[in-house]
Formats: C-alpha cells, sequence, structure tokens
C-alpha cells in the first residue's frame, strides 16, 4: 500500500513543506526540504516522535500552590497525554529543589520527571533578597 | 538581610528579569563594586517563572531548558556575585540626576542614589482594546500571558473551551498548554496570512493536538453578557478589514489575546527619554545607552525580543558599559547614524561606533525568501528566509565601518538577484 | 417595615438615598446588580453639563442648570474628582451660527454664566488642535466633568453612613400593592414598604407595570465611547461639542476628570435592554465625526471602549410623578442630562414627597461628608511617606499603570467591592492601559485573602462573570472526596 504524508519541517524559518512516501509502512521517498535537517526531521517524526513534556504538579506548603516540572527526557508522542494524566493525579510537599527527581518511570515511559524550579517552604527559605 | 541597603550605587537596575540579572553580571565583570537590582514581584526572573515550557537557553547555556530553570541559573549566578537584590519593590520614579525612587513593601519608600542606572522592565501585552474588538466586555476575555499565569502559577485554568486570537509563541504555547490541561481549544485565529509564531511551535503546540489554525480570519464580535458564549470570526481581507457577509458563530467560554507585547515604558517616558517608534522603546547608541546620560536600557524594555538568550547576551553589555560609565571610563561617542532602508521594520542600536565590533539587532517588515541583507558596501548576508517573527541578530567589524560616519550607513534587505 | 424603598442604585437612586437620609426615615436602596452605579450610570460621558443645553419649558432644561450648580458641594462632600473644564460647542457652517446664538439665549435667560462666543482666533490660540476651518464657538465654563462612578459610590457611601441600608445584587421580581403600602419581592428576600420610588432606569417602565402604573414607555438608546491613550492627554482641554445636525446629535471629545480623553457617543435606538455592545459602525462613526474637526485623533489610539443606554420616555422627557397607585413614584425616563439633573431630581422628589403629606422631619446628626478612599497617585512623596509609615500596604504597587497600591485596593474592598469591577470602578486598579494585565492576578489574591473565598469565586461583576474555574483534576479530586 502506497500512501503520501506532509510534514512542514520544523529546522529553521524556511518551513519546508515535507512530503513522505510511504509503502507499506516503510518510507520509499522524501521530498521537499531544502537541507539535509529536513530529512532527518522528517525520518525521525514518522518513525519515532518524540517530545518533552512540560506541566505543573500540585505543591502544598510553597510559595505558589503547583511546581513546574518537566520530563528529564523526551517521550514517545503517543505517550504524552498518559504521562500529563499520571502527573495530574500527583502530590509533593515543598521544600522542592530544582532538578529534583518527582516520579520515576512516568507512565511506563522509563523516563523521569524532574522539578524545574525550586520552591521553598516557606517565602524566608527563598532567594537571598532584602 | 546580610546586604544592608546603602545610600549610593554604581549601577541601580530597574527589572529582575532576565535582562536585569544578566545587566548586573555584566556590571560585576566589569569592575563595579555595587550593584543593586530592584524587582517589583517577591522573586526575581521575570516573565520566565511563567513560561514553564522549554525552548531557553539553546545559544547561551547550550542546552535546552524551562523558563525558570534559565532564570533559577542566572539568580544563582547572581547571588553568587553577591549583587543585592531588593525584590517587592517597585521603581516609580527615577530623576534625571539618577536618583531613584523606589516603593518597597519591607523598606518603604526608599531613594537610592546611582551612577548609571539600567532600565530592564521588560515588556507588556497588548490588550483587546489595542485592537479594539466589538461586542461584550464579558468575563472570558484576557491575555494570553494572564492566562498563563493563572494556569502555571495560580493552578486554576481561565476557562473550559478556549479560543485564541493571535498566532504568536504565547498563543501557541497557550494552546498546548490548556490542551494538556483538558480543556478543548477549539482554534486560534490569526489575521495576518502567515502565523507569527516558530514553525515548531505551530506543530508541537497545535498540529500535535489537531487544533486548527485559521489564517487571514479575526473575532468581529464578542457574545455574551457575564462570560463569553459565542464569538463571530470574520475573514479579513488584504487590507486585513472584516468580511462580516462571510462570517460564521462559534461557541466557547474563553477568549485568549496573543496579539503582541509592547515595551514597558512609563519609567522612560517620565524621563523624556527619545523613543523609537517602531520598536516602543528608547532610542540608544552602540553602548545601549539612552538619550539621557548613564541611562541604560535592554532587554524586552528596550525591544521585544523572541529568544530569552538574545536578551542576556544584549544585557550583559548594558550591565558592561554602564559599569564603565559608572566607574569613569567612558568611550568615544558613537559618529554613525543607522539608516533603515528597503524591508526593515526595526533595528537596534540607533548608532554605530567604529572603534570597536558592533552587534545589531533588527526585524524585517515582510516575510523575504532567498534575500541578501547589506550594511553599507562592505557587509553583506544571504539569507534563505527571513520573517518578522524572527529577530535576526549581526556583529559587524570595525572594518566594515570605517569608512562610514554620520547618516550615510543604509541597512536593508533585498531579493537574490538570480544568477 | 421601610418607609421607603428606592429602586435602582444609579446616580439618580444614590442622589435619592443620600437625599433622603436627611431625615428620619428607615430606608432601603435594592440593585440588581453587584455594586450601584453599574446600570447606565457608569456608561456614560460623565459630563455635568453646562446648564444652557435642553430645552425650556421640559423637565431636562429645568433641571440641567439647577443641578449643575450642586456638583461642587458634592465633589467637595464626597471626595470625588471634579473639574469645571468648561465646553466649547462649534460652528462649521454658517447654518450653525444661529444655533449658537439661540443657545447662548436659552442659558442666559435661565441664569447661565460666563456663556461667549469665540472667533476663530481666540479658538486657535486656546484649542490649536482643533480644525482651522471652525467658524466660532460658544464658550460655557461651567460644564466639568467627573467620574460618574465615583460619584454613584460616594453618594450611596453617605448614604448609609446615615442610615440608608443597600442591598445589591436584589433585582425585583414582583411588587404587590397592599394595605399597608407595598410588598416586595426579591429573588432572595422579601421587603415591605410604605412608599416605593422606581428609578429602574432603562427597566422602569417594567417595574412600574409590576403594579400597574406603567403609563409611560422606555426604550433604550445606545451610546458607544471610545477611551484613548494618555498618549494624547492634553490634545484639547475643553470638552467639544459640534453643533448638532438633523441627524445626528454630534461626537464629543471629553477631557475626562482624569486627564484621558475620551470621545462618544453615538446614539442609536436598541430594541435589547441589555444591549451594551461596541460595534464597528459605531467606532467608524465616531472616529469619523471626531476627525472632521479634530484630525490628530485615530482610532489606533483607543486604549479601551464601552456601551451605556440612554432610557428614553415615550415623552422624551423625564417622568418625575407619582402615579394612579397611591405611594408609588416613578422618577423614569432619566436620559441625558440624567447624570447632571440627578442632585437636583433628588431635591425635587423629595418636596415631591413632602407635598403629598409625608412626614419628614430631618435627623438630629445627619453628616454631609465622607472620608472617601485614599489616591497615592495624587499624594506628594511627603504624604507618601507618612502614609507608608502608618501602613506599609501603600509601599506595594498593585496596578502599576494608574499607580494604585495594596492600601487603596483594601480600602475598596472594606468598603464593599467583592469583585474585579467593584475594585476598578472604585479605585482605578486595572483602569490604565494595560487593561489589567498586570494587577488582575494581584487583586483577585487579595480578594481571596480578605473575603476568605476561595479563588475560582471571584468574578468580574457578580455570579456568571467568574474569572477562572478549578483545575479537572482539583475536580476530580473534590469529587472523590
Ligand atoms: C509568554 C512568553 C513566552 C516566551 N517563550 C520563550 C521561549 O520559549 N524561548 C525563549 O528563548 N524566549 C521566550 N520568551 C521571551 C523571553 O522570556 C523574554 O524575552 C525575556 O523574559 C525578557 O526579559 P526581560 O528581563 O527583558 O523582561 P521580563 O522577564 O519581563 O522582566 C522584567 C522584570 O522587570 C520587573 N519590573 C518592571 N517594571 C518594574 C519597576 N518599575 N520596578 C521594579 N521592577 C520592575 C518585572 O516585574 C519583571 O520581573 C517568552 C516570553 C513570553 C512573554
Ligand atoms: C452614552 C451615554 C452618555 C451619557 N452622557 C451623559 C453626560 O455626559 N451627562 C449627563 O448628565 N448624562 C449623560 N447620560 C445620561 C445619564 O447617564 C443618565 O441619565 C443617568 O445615568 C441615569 O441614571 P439613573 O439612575 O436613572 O439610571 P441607571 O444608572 O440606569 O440606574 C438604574 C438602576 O436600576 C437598576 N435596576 C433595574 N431594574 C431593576 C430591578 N428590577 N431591581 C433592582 N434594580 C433594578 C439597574 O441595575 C440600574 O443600576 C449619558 C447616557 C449615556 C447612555
Ligand atoms: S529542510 Fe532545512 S531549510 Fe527546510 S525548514 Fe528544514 S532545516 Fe530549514
Amino acid at each position: 500500500m502506497k500512501e503520501i504524508k506532509n510534514m512542514t519541517c520544523i529546522g529553521c524559518p524556511m518551513s519546508c513543506p515535507l512530503q513522505l512516501t510511504i509503502v507499506d509502512g516503510e518510507i520509499e521517498e522524501i521530498t521537499g526540504y531544502s537541507c539535509k535537517k529536513g530529512e532527518e526531521y522528517a525520518r525521525q517524526e514518522y518513525t519515532a516522535p518524540r517530545r518533552m513534556v512540560s506541566t505543573t504538579v500540585a505543591c502544598s506548603g510553597g510559595l505558589w500552590p503547583r511546581v513546574p516540572v518537566k520530563t528529564a527526557e523526551s517521550i514517545p508522542k503517543e505517550t504524552v497525554l498518559a504521562v500529563v494524566r499520571e502527573l495530574h493525579r500527583y502530590k509533593v510537599k515543598a521544600p522542592v529543589q530544582v532538578g529534583q527527581i518527582i516520579l520515576e518511570n512516568v507512565a511506563g515511559t522509563g523516563v523521569a520527571v524532574v522539578a524545574t524550579r525550586s520552591l521553598p517552604g516557606s517565602k524566608s527559605e527563598g532567594q537571598e533578597t532584602i | 538581610m546580610n546586604n544592608p541597603l546603602k545610600k549610593q550605587y554604581d549601577v541601580v537596575i530597574v527589572g529582575g528579569g532576565p535582562a536585569g540579572l544578566a545587566a548586573a553580571l555584566g556590571a560585576r565583570k566589569s569592575g563595579a563594586e555595587n550593584i543593586l537590582i530592584i524587582e517589583r514581584e517577591v522573586e526575581a526572573g521575570g516573565i520566565l517563572n511563567q513560561c514553564i515550557h522549554s525552548g531557553f537557553g539553546l545559544h547561551y547555556f547550550k542546552e535546552e531548558l524551562t523558563g525558570p530553570e534559565y532564570a533559577e541559573r542566572f539568580v544563582a549566578h547572581a547571588l553568587s556575585e553577591n549583587i543585592t537584590m531588593l525584590t517587592d519593590s517597585y521603581v516609580i520614579d527615577i530623576s534625571p540626576a539618577l536618583q531613584v525612587a523606589v516603593l518597597s513593601g519591607r523598606h518603604g519608600y526608599l531613594n537610592v542614589q546611582a551612577r548609571a542606572v539600567v532600565l530592564a522592565m521588560g515588556c507588556r501585552e497588548r490588550t483587546r482594546g489595542a485592537i479594539r474588538t466589538p461586542g461584550f466586555r464579558p468575563a472570558g476575555v484576557m491575555t494570553a500571558g494572564l492566562a498563563q499565569k493563572m494556569v502555571n502559577m495560580k493552578g486554576v485554568l481561565p476557562g473550559r473551551k478556549i479560543a485564541i486570537l493571535g498566532s504568536g509563541d504565547i498563543g501557541l504555547i497557550m494552546a498546548r498548554r490548556l490542551a494538556l490541561e483538558g480543556c478543548e481549544v477549539v482554534s486560534v485565529y490569526e489575521i495576518f496570512p502567515y502565523s507569527n509564531g516558530l514553525t515548531r511551535n505551530v506543530v508541537q503546540c497545535l498540529d500535535d493536538f489537531d487544533i486548527p489554525l485559521q489564517l487571514s480570519a479575526t473575532v468581529a464580535f464578542i457574545h455574551g453578557r457575564d462570560r463569553v458564549n459565542r464569538l463571530t470570526i470574520a475573514p479579513v481581507d488584504a487590507q486585513r478589514l472584516p468580511d462580516l457577509n462571510k462570517s460564521w458563530d462559534v461557541d466557547c467560554d474563553t477568549l485568549l489575546f496573543s496579539i503582541g507585547l509592547i515595551p514597558e515604558n512609563e519609567l522612560s517616558t517620565k524621563l523624556r527619554l527619545h523613543m523609537d517608534p517602531a520598536t516602543g522603546g528608547p532610542q540608544v547608541n552602540s553602548t545601549l545607552e539612552t538619550s539621557l546620560p548613564g541611562v541604560f536600557a535592554c532587554g524586552n524594555v528596550l525591544h521585544v525580543h523572541d529568544i530569552v538568550d538574545f536578551v542576556s547576551e544584549e544585557s550583559l553589555r548594558a550591565g558592561q558599559f554602564a559599569a564603565d560609565l559608572a566607574l569613569g571610563r567612558r568611550r568615544p561617542g558613537d559618529n554613525i547614524a543607522l539608516q533603515k532602508g528597503a524591508n526593515i521594520a526595526s533595528c537596534v542600536p540607533h548608532s554605530l561606533s567604529p572603534d570597536r565590533e558592533q552587534v545589531i539587532y533588527l526585524r524585517v517588515k515582510q516575510p523575504m525568501k532567498n534575500c541578501i541583507l547589506s550594511i553599507g558596501d562592505r557587509y553583506q548576508k544571504k539569507f534563505r528566509m527571513l520573517i518578522p517573527a524572527e529577530m535576526i541578530r549581526l556583529t559587524l567589524a570595525p572594518e566594515v565601518l570605517d569608512r562610514y560616519f554620520g547618516d550615510n550607513l543604509k541597512i536593508e534587505v533585498r531579493p537574490q538577484e538570480v544568477e | 417595615m421601610y418607609d421607603v424603598i428606592i429602586i435602582g442604585g444609579g446616580v439618580v437612586g444614590c442622589a435619592l438615598a443620600r437625599e433622603l437620609s436627611r431625615y428620619n426615615l428607615h430606608l432601603a436602596l435594592l440593585e440588581k446588580e453587584v455594586e450601584v452605579g453599574f446600570g447606565t450610570s457608569k456608561t456614560n460621558s460623565g459630563i455635568i453639563h453646562a446648564g444652557h443645553h435642553s430645552s425650556a419649558g421640559t423637565l431636562k432644561g429645568k433641571f440641567e442648570w439647577a443641578g449643575n450648580q450642586m456638583w461642587d458641594d458634592l465633589a467637595k462632600d464626597l471626595k470625588f474628582g471634579f473639574r469645571r473644564i468648561g465646553e466649547l460647542l462649534i460652528a462649521r457652517q454658517t447654518e450653525d451660527l444661529q444655533y449658537l446664538q439661540d443657545l447662548k439665549k436659552q442659558g442666559e435667560s435661565r441664569g447661565v454664566t460666563g456663556l461667549e462666543l469665540w472667533d476663530p482666533k481666540r479658538l486657535q490660540k486656546e484649542e490649536p488642535n482643533l480644525s482651522h476651518t471652525i467658524l466660532q464657538a460658544l464658550h460655557a465654563p461651567t460644564a466639568g466633568v467627573i467620574n460618574p462612578y465615583e460619584a454613584c459610590f460616594g453618594l450611596i457611601e453617605c448614604a448609609c453612613q446615615n442610615g440608608v441600608e443597600l442591598f445589591c445584587a436584589h433585582p425585583v421580581q414582583s411588587i404587590k400593592a397592599v394595605e399597608s403600602g407595598f410588598l416586595i419581592h426579591t429573588q432572595q428576600q422579601d421587603f415591605q414598604s410604605r412608599i416605593v420610588l422606581n428609578v429602574a432606569g432603562v427597566y422602569a417602565d417594567r417595574v412600574a407595570a409590576m403594579v400597574g402604573a406603567d403609563n409611560f414607555k422606555i426604550s433604550p438608546r445606545k451610546g458607544e465611547e471610545y477611551m484613548l491613550d494618555r498618549r494624547l492627554q492634553g490634545i484639547v482641554t475643553h470638552l467639544i461639542f459640534p453643533t448638532p445636525t438633523a441627524t445626528s446629535k454630534g461626537v464629543l471629545i471629553i477631557p475626562t476628570v482624569d486627564g484621558p480623553i475620551m470621545v462618544g457617543p453615538t446614539a442609536e435606538d436598541v430594541d435589547d435592554r441589555e444591549d451594551f455592545t461596541t460595534s464597528f459602525s459605531g467606532a467608524a462613526k465616531v472616529f469619523a465625526s471626531v476627525q472632521e474637526y479634530c484630525p490628530a485623533i485615530s482610532d489606533r489610539d483607543t486604549i479601551t471602549e464601552f456601551a451605556g443606554l440612554r432610557a428614553v420616555a415615550d415623552s422624551n422627557d423625564f417622568v418625575i410623578e407619582g402615579s394612579s397607585v397611591r405611594g408609588f413614584y416613578n422618577i423614569a425616563g432619566i436620559q441625558s442630562p440624567g447624570l447632571t439633573a440627578a442632585p437636583a431630581i433628588a431635591t425635587y422628589v423629595t418636596e415631591m414627597l413632602r407635598a403629598d403629606g409625608i412626614a419628614l422631619t430631618e435627623k438630629e446628626r445627619w453628616k454631609a461628608d465622607i472620608d472617601g478612599p485614599p489616591r497615592f497617585s495624587q499624594m506628594t512623596p511627603t504624604e507618601r511617606k507618612a502614609a507608608i509609615l502608618e501602613d506599609p500596604a501603600y509601599g506595594r504597587i498593585v496596578c502599576r499603570c494608574e499607580s494604585v497600591t495594596e492600601a487603596e485596593v483594601l480600602y475598596a474592598i472594606q468598603h464593599g467591592a467583592r469583585t474585579l469591577d467593584g475594585v476598578k470602578f472604585r479605585v482605578r486598579a486595572g483602569m490604565g492601559r494595560c487593561q489589567g494585565g498586570f494587577c488582575t492576578t494581584r487583586i483577585m489574591d487579595l480578594l481571596v485573602q480578605h473575603l476568605d473565598v476561595p479563588l475560582t469565586t471571584i468574578s468580574k461583576r457578580g455570579q456568571g462573570s467568574e474569572v477562572c474555574i478549578p483545575r479537572r483534576d482539583q475536580i476530580l479530586a473534590e469529587d472523590e472526596v
């Protein structure tokens, strides 16, 4: 079976329209790119698209009611929603340190989720400001 | 309180966002002793604190960080350099003699004397009023940045069924953010025939979530007395005027405006700085000094940047120049006024000096493929594509400039001649 | 049992409440919106008309000048801004000159002071940004500007301080005439009163119909107004009125009491009494007319816009009278110059009640003035220092565009503000060019802290206009409990 898939390259502002010819699920041809980056992007995006996910997790006792987090590496695109759902059910307690692991192996992806900021337990423990 | 306030500082920086933080580090690097950052929020970091997505720092740290991570690194660095940070404090006035009047939650009404001042107040969002959207004035209408603050910092949602006007990066990022939070994002509308955001954001924020992007369309009417319940959407013609005969209605309970940012220049106007209508910020020379001697500007208050890495780079320099002036190392003045030629919407700085390497930031007016950017007749650079949404950074070697003076140096972008 | 219940908390209802609070009466005011003044009295031009505009022989004419003279004392007592900046009515065609003459005569015959015709030279000296083709202008120094909502808040605060009971968010749904007076039913509770004053603005005929006292009809006439950026402040210093034509009353330039310029209003008959919408066509009309005589003003400078509804009675004049139902009074059809006229209407109605045999004995202690909201932006540096020393909340700016401090927002909340608009119209927070972009979350936080309610209950202007909703997982979590 032959099918055509369209994509837009995100490599640079040229935004080249990419066209993938797929035969039996395999890439037969990629056209439309103006440089090699475009071809690589199309291949990656077709075979195993991955995304970084950032969201927030409920956090009690901190300066703000939520602490921002991200996946430590990119995760398969199709797992994004499952990851976010799991995180939104999760709760942590302040203080939190930037880089601290919030959750290992989120939604079975094998990837950890880390805090992207420090959240002091109270205002006084925050930045050393006057 | 390990850092009691002094009456006088070498460099006082207004705003503790990435611009202010980098300016402080630049000033330290140039040898300034006493440096004070004044920030009105309870923590430094500026707008980055609410930008929890990744996409920051690829140039500066050579790794992709989220906004809060980028901010935290800078704050830590500034603190390790023993820079004084006065938070929860608002600069209400600066006198031409560089007396800075501050209102502080903890310290009350203060006056500090500066040898040099760096303006780093960032920008604010354009609102519904700026584009005069007709209709009711209900709840559920807000700027995308305000929605971002609500979702990411306050932990509440702006609504359930969201429409977004404007396809700038903030609008796109919020579309994804709200989709991840379980809201239904009905569509993003853009009055221009092209998106004003990065393609990467169009793909990863809209396409990934099947959120339609409607180009050449705008909101022609907001319905709902107390809360938004419907929008009338109209296609626009070449003059960007809505064609109401071809309009259609969309149900939603929230409308976010992501229609651009403007430098926060309340203080600059009070100081009567010479302003540049093209950027909305002050005019500056090649040391990023404004028309008032001793007052410098950098970051989004000078001109709205797309990426924070450029803000940091620019602000480091502004801080260095401010420190140089504070310590009495005055540089020779600029002798070249930069003239905007074909397809240049804005450029900063407004004048140049041939005695050291120059950095220029600019934006084009119209998208242009395969073009050549030229500065005078000794500098040319080819670009495959230039778009208004992407700021361009150039460095110029002194040799390029040494034949010019006065107003005969022109910068322009023209189509490449086909060979 | 109340002696008098006022239905409708617009500027007329509030003025009545304050006026009647001088006497030993048990008084209440019922208002359907969350705040007083949130009907037409918030959305108008804010002009205290000079006194010469409305025709002789009408109630409008009678109360325009009488009302005009009462605002200096009110502004002083109730601490709101009022500036008599004067009005210029401009003639652009030779036909217009006669109109200027006539109006001058009309004003003088009723005692309006200072009316003066200006030639183009004088006009250009005083208003250099107006078109140089204007033939003549009629200067009326008695015209002034106020913030109409501040007047409402001041009037009602004074009234309440003198014993009036205020019930906001209490829409009157039905009224029954009973032996001792009236039984008034609202969504929340019922009230009884001997006398009812119907001051319900565009709904006055509906309220009158509740007791069959509706011998008049109200039709709403919409006016759109456009507020311009502070950049244009000072482009004119007087109120500018064009000479009305057969088809249009003309669009005004209004230097508001706080400085920014406003242009408007339009005049368009509409069916819907809730039609507060602005339109492309309205904006086009406003800017096209204004540009004819002040070319420097453009629609690009708009920072916000709004629309208000004039309550036009079928007689085209004010309706101020007792009705066929004893004890039920209609104060209706209060279209322009209703704001100007409001205090005069209040004293007139009081005298009408006295004439009808209602006992009005003055209270021994009636307090005419109020402390009024603090205004940090208007303090000198020394005053500011002192204010902060006394209350550190003055050291925290909440709204940067208008320099409003936390102390002022707290004042608004202590004086009844429950919503963002309530805070905004009391102390200006959120009114500047960023239109709340920066201060909205801060004001919400302060409301949450001081009212001890969840963030998601904070609204723009009452139930149904909440600003944000809970996260989904929060709802799920609460469901699980
Ligand atoms: C929503 C959004 C998304 C973005 N996404 C990206 C991205 O993905 N990648 C990227 O590289 N860049 C991104 N940017 C751009 C980048 O974040 C900004 O360019 C950068 O933060 C600007 O820094 P700044 O210091 O000039 O301004 P700001 O960060 O706005 O800081 C200004 C500071 O000054 C303070 N201030 C203002 N006035 C006063 C006063 N009178 N007294 C005291 N303090 C004052 C403010 O409180 C604030 O903290 C984004 C920007 C926004 C708004
Ligand atoms: C665009 C425009 C510009 C104007 N400019 C000027 C000007 O410059 N100068 C001037 O003098 N006049 C001006 N006017 C006229 C002026 O605004 C009005 O005359 C004045 O506000 C009328 O006050 P009011 O109290 O009668 O009505 P409103 O302010 O409408 O008050 C009526 C109140 O009754 C309440 N209500 C209605 N039904 C019920 C119910 N069932 N139960 C309880 N409460 C109810 C409403 O909510 C409302 O608050 C203007 C009007 C408009 C529309
Ligand atoms: S293919 Fe190359 S030139 Fe085209 S968008 Fe991708 S990176 Fe840019």
